[in-house]
């Protein structure tokens, strides 16, 4: 019960923030069309039945994670705007495989993620723990194995949850 | 009134500096030698171009402040997280259909020659 009220109280501060409208017939509308969304499809934005305090933790731990993530982005882009404008072109392109220690669905989702954001690099497959990783030059592969980004992740997904079930 | 100017300068430079990397992207989607390298440029050069275009935007548009001008402004925000989230895994589907269709990538030897 608890998740649906939370889905609803979500989707109606969208419905706020995309009318910009807020007169009586506008809201009792969103009311409305909130509650139907939420008895149809309550339960697609949070898989767990629970809702507890370790997702809100997780979630601030995530924000945290953000400005660091987008700093290497900005780090990444200008290294590959210096490959694509040198007149020599001094692209490496490699494939390597990297072994992560990563445990939850969601960790390795964010990673893929940050791997692909984090210019030079794309992953291209996981195979159980192993990451497929295309890179474009010998510097950023040598950025992802130094482990940074995992070690960092797994801070922010996997503090206290070795317990739980995937 | 020097206020506005000052926002219009970071306006500029935001804007600027998105144009700057995209056009990388672009530049790099021509001059890459092979399918998975051409992905490396665009997948993400525009990301960050996109992204940095609409934060100029959403400088200029809170010139005069209103609460229709912050809802516009939480819109385009909207926009951003989802071209964060949704670049990555578009760019990590096509690889991976490339990769299951055994495009063969270039290595450093064949670039050598």
């Amino acid at each position: 019960m608890r998740r649906e009220i939370v889905t609803f109280l979500i989707l109606f501060l969208l419905w706020l923030i995309f009318s910009g409208m807020f007169d009586a017939f506008h809201l009792a509308l969103g009311v409305v069309s909130c509650l139907i969304v939420t008895l149809i499809s309550g339960d697609l934005i949070f898989q767990n039945e629970r809702f507890t305090m370790n997702h809100i933790k997780e979630g601030i731990r995530f924000i945290k994670y953000l400005p660091w993530l987008i700093y290497q982005i900005i780090l990444a882009n200008i290294h590959v705007a210096y490959l694509v404008l040198h007149p020599k072109m001094p692209i490496e392109p490699i494939i390597i495989a990297y072994k992560a220690k990563l445990k939850r669905d969601i960790s390795k989702v964010v990673f893929s993620q940050s791997i692909i954001l984090t210019p030079g690099t794309i992953t291209m497959d996981i195979v159980d723990d192993t990451f497929i990783v295309h890179c474009i030059s010998k510097k950023v592969a040598d950025d992802l194995f130094t482990g940074e980004m995992e070690q960092r992740i797994a801070d922010v997904f996997e503090r206290e949850n070795t317990k739980r079930s995937l | 009134m020097i206020v506005e100017y000052i926002i219009d300068a970071f306006v500029i430079i935001l804007v600027l500096l998105g144009l700057f990397f995209l056009f990388t992207a672009t530049v790099g989607l021509l001059r890459f030698p092979d399918f998975y390298c051409k992905l490396q440029a665009t997948g993400k050069g525009d990301t960050l171009g996109a992204i940095l275009i609409l934060l100029g935007v959403i400088l200029y548009n809170l010139h005069d402040f209103s609460l229709n001008n912050f809802l516009v402004c939480l819109k385009i925000l909207f926009i951003i997280i989802f071209i964060f989230h949704a670049n990555p895994v578009a760019t990590h589907a096509i690889t991976k259909a490339g990769l299951d269709a055994d495009v063969k990538p270039l290595t450093k030897e064949d670039i050598r020659k």
